[in-house]
């Protein structure tokens, strides 16, 4: 008895009771412990990622339940010269855009890196057109693009005497398309240049001193250490910017609603035009849905064509 | 439950106008004339208490008539009257949930052709609507129109009210016009119907074919092309509170609104003396036998899944009735015109001579979708801007008016697919 009672805790400590033992069971551990992600997952990102894709299938309108239509939705959009005209659009946008915002900001991120008085304040100012909320952005732009309250107009026709007329920033197709990019320009700025500068600061100066000691010039250091050493991080901003650029809405919605004559829908307008505006709960999904493919190409493209070089991986570049 | 009787419901709509007598809330002299016409016997619900929702007010004096006419009903009655005010862009989605989840409000006041659309989750009003009709001089045209289901007498609809957008002029200026030609719901679609309707041409037929490619819409399409040139610069881009802005800065004398702009200008002091400048006039009629305006109309639906459907009507049929109703129109200053043809004699209409013409708004015979039956696809139409884009692209030289015509159709078509 004296043996068993000595060994009893020991004994416990072996073969502890079944809850014990269930949790240290690794599989159900594992189950246990991804179950509130995957809830919270299937619960607010699945469901309705596959509702909008189911709907795009369907003929759903708003107040009438859809049936199961097929292609029909996209075989339309296909003739649709509205779709045509918003996918071309979102596309021009998105690469003006970008294209814009990253030479931009680089180039404000390249400032910022150097050494001046007052470098936090300013720093932190630069973020503001991207703190300030979207829609109010918009709504200054509105303003800034109103064809008869323009400050812009103003400044030029009552100012200065340089036109006779104001300018009609959003009344025709072409003028209301840049304007639109500008404004995309002016809000996304903030965030390349910041990711940029956070980037720029990791690269050594070492690479620098040791660049300058070979003579080398202020554009062979952007053009052979600066550049290549951002490369993985403009891949990763890259990508964030173009998904931005181009599920854009609220710029667009706030200033154009997609006019003049529907020639400004980007993509994720004109879904919200047909699907909750005009009803068509189906062919909005199903435009929405159109802009996945885009999306995927668009950052396989910038993050294949930018990350993954070789001499990334210790390799010689081809 | 829904078949017990209580003793004060039945009497509680006939007797209502004498209570008020009684209480004086009524005291104001009234021309409304009313027919001695029995009202429906109906047993309000047990223990019934009612949700509803409306949009919200323009001034308001109405939210305060309304909410009081609802305290009113709720002490002769003992129904409980909760009454939200929802913003306008927020109306149809609150609609659409409700009826597809069939919960909710009992009774939601919504727009125009919101009862068409939610037709099949709504109880028929045919008894509350021929009451009042008999009662108060008849309903008027563009009333039976929006409340009466198509090609039936039967109501699904019980309408409050209407505003029109005609014309507001300066009258001792006259320089450029401006008409909204972007993407405006209201204001642009008021212009682009105002250009089909008065060259006789129409987005349906009778039957609900879609008629909008039509020598008649190309005729209307080359009068917009001939206006174009003297509109102010940047039409093409204007949404619903532009004309305002442009008229209330003086930029143009002459546009096609609602009564808020005239009302906005005249309580301003600084604009006060543009208000004094103005004058409404109808939007000038062309072909068309009276002024083509469609006013939007404030339209109560009560749903089928309301436990209280009889409490409801009771309700509704309350708050048209002249003690109530009378007030609540008055209070409103001309921004909404009666439904029903005797209050034309309200004291609204006598106050403010340049808004007079707004008493007339409901004798329209236009609408939107006209001239077609109404349904989920006329309101898609005006909601995607389908026709004032026609009009702009034509107007801007976008596109022939043979090809802006054709383009409708198609867009008109896919929305119209479904509809019969």
């Amino acid at each position: 008895m004296s043996v068993t009672t000595l060994s009893s805790p020991a004994l416990a400590q072996r073969q502890p009771n079944w809850i014990v033992r269930l949790f240290d069971y690794k599989p159900f551990l594992i189950a246990m412990c991804l179950a509130p992600a995957l809830g919270l997952l299937a619960v607010f990102l699945t469901y309705p990622l596959g509702l909008g894709v189911w709907l795009a299938f369907t003929d759903t309108t708003i107040g009438r339940r859809g049936i199961f239509v097929g292609l029909e939705n996209f075989q339309y959009l296909l003739t649709d010269p509205l779709w045509w005209n918003a996918v071309f659009y979102s596309v021009f946008y998105t690469a003006i855009a970008t294209f814009g915002k990253f030479a931009l900001g680089f180039w404000l991120a390249l400032l910022l890196n150097n050494h001046f008085p007052f470098k936090s304040v300013l720093r932190a100012i630069v973020l503001l057109p991207w703190i300030v909320p979207t829609v109010l952005s918009a709504l200054a732009f509105w303003w800034i693009y109103d064809p008869q309250f323009s400050i812009i107009s103003y400044l030029l026709v009552d100012v200065l005497h340089w036109r006779s007329s104001n300018i009609d920033f959003l009344g025709s197709p072409w003028p209301a398309r840049f304007s639109l990019i500008a404004a995309n320009i002016w809000r996304g700025i903030p965030f390349v240049a910041i990711s940029l500068l956070a980037g720029l600061q990791t690269i050594s100066p070492s690479l620098y001193e040791a660049a300058m000691l070979d003579g080398a010039s202020a554009w062979q250091r952007f053009r052979y250490i600066t550049f290549p050493m951002m490369m993985p991080i403009l891949a990763i901003v890259m990508t964030f910017s173009i998904i931005f650029t181009f599920t854009d809405f609220q710029l667009v919605y706030a200033i154009t609603r997609g006019g003049p004559v529907n020639s400004t829908h980007l993509l994720a307008t004109l879904a919200f035009q047909r699907g909750i505006a005009g009803g068509e709960l189906g062919e909005g999904a199903a435009i929405a849905v159109s802009m996945i493919p885009f999306l995927v190409f668009a950052t396989l493209f910038s993050y294949f064509g930018l990350a993954r070089r070789k001499w990334q991986q210790g390799e010689a570049n081809d | 439950m829904r078949n017990d009787i209580t003793r004060r419901d039945a009497l509680a709509l006939g007797l209502s106008a004498a209570t008020l007598a009684a209480t004086g809330a009524a005291a104001q002299t009234s021309n409304i004339r009313a027919a001695d016409v029995p009202a429906p016997k109906r047993d309000i619900e047990k223990g019934a208490s009612l949700r509803m929702l409306r949009p919200v007010r323009f001034v308001q004096a109405d939210e305060d008539v309304f909410r009081a006419n609802a305290a009113k009903f709720t002490k002769d009655t003992g129904v409980e009257v909760k009454v939200d005010f929802v913003g306008w862009e927020d109306i149809n989605q609150q609609t659409a949930v409700t009826s597809n989840s069939g919960a909710g409000p009992d009774i939601i006041i919504g727009f125009s052709d919101a009862p068409h659309i939610y037709i099949d989750k709504l109880i028929e009003l045919t008894d509350v609507a021929d009451y009042l009709g008999k009662r108060y001089g008849g309903w008027l045209p563009l009333a039976q129109r929006y409340g009466k289901k198509n090609k039936s007498e039967a109501w699904i609809g019980l309408p409050f009210g209407a505003t029109a957008g005609p014309l507001i002029y300066r009258k001792s200026v006259l320089q450029s016009v401006g008409f909204a030609l972007g993407n405006a719901k209201g204001d642009g679609n008021g212009f682009a119907n105002w250009a089909l309707w008065s060259h006789n041409a129409s987005l349906l037929d009778e039957e609900g074919n879609v008629t909008i490619n039509s020598k008649e819409t190309i005729a209307a399409l080359n009068w917009v092309k001939e206006l174009y040139p003297t509109f102010i610069a940047g039409t093409p881009s204007w949404n619903d509170v532009s004309n305002n802005r442009a008229y209330s800065s003086q930029e143009i004398s002459l546009t096609a609104n609602g009564v808020s702009l005239y009302f906005s200008l005249k309580n301003d002091p600084a604009t006060k003396a543009i208000a004094e400048d103005s004058e409404h006039q109808l939007l000038p009629k062309g072909l068309a036998k009276v002024s083509p305006m469609a006013g939007l109309t404030l339209n109560a639906m009560v749903f089928k899944h309301s436990p209280y459907p009889n409490a409801a009507k009771a309700f509704l049929q309350y708050m048209m009735e002249k003690d109530q109703y009378e007030p609540w129109l008055n209070a409103n200053s001309g921004y909404w015109s009666q439904p029903l043809a005797a209050y034309a004699e309200a004291a609204v209409w006598s106050q403010d001579p340049k808004v007079r013409l707004f008493k007339d708004t409901m004798n329209s015979t236009y609408y939107d979708g006209y001239k077609g039956p109404i349904s989920t696809a006329t309101g898609a139409v005006s909601a995607d801007y389908v026709l004032i884009q026609m009009c702009a692209s034509v107007a801007t030289g976008a596109a022939t008016p043979e090809a802006a015509a054709a383009e409708a159709e198609q867009r008109c078509k896919r929305y119209f697919r479904r509809q019969k």
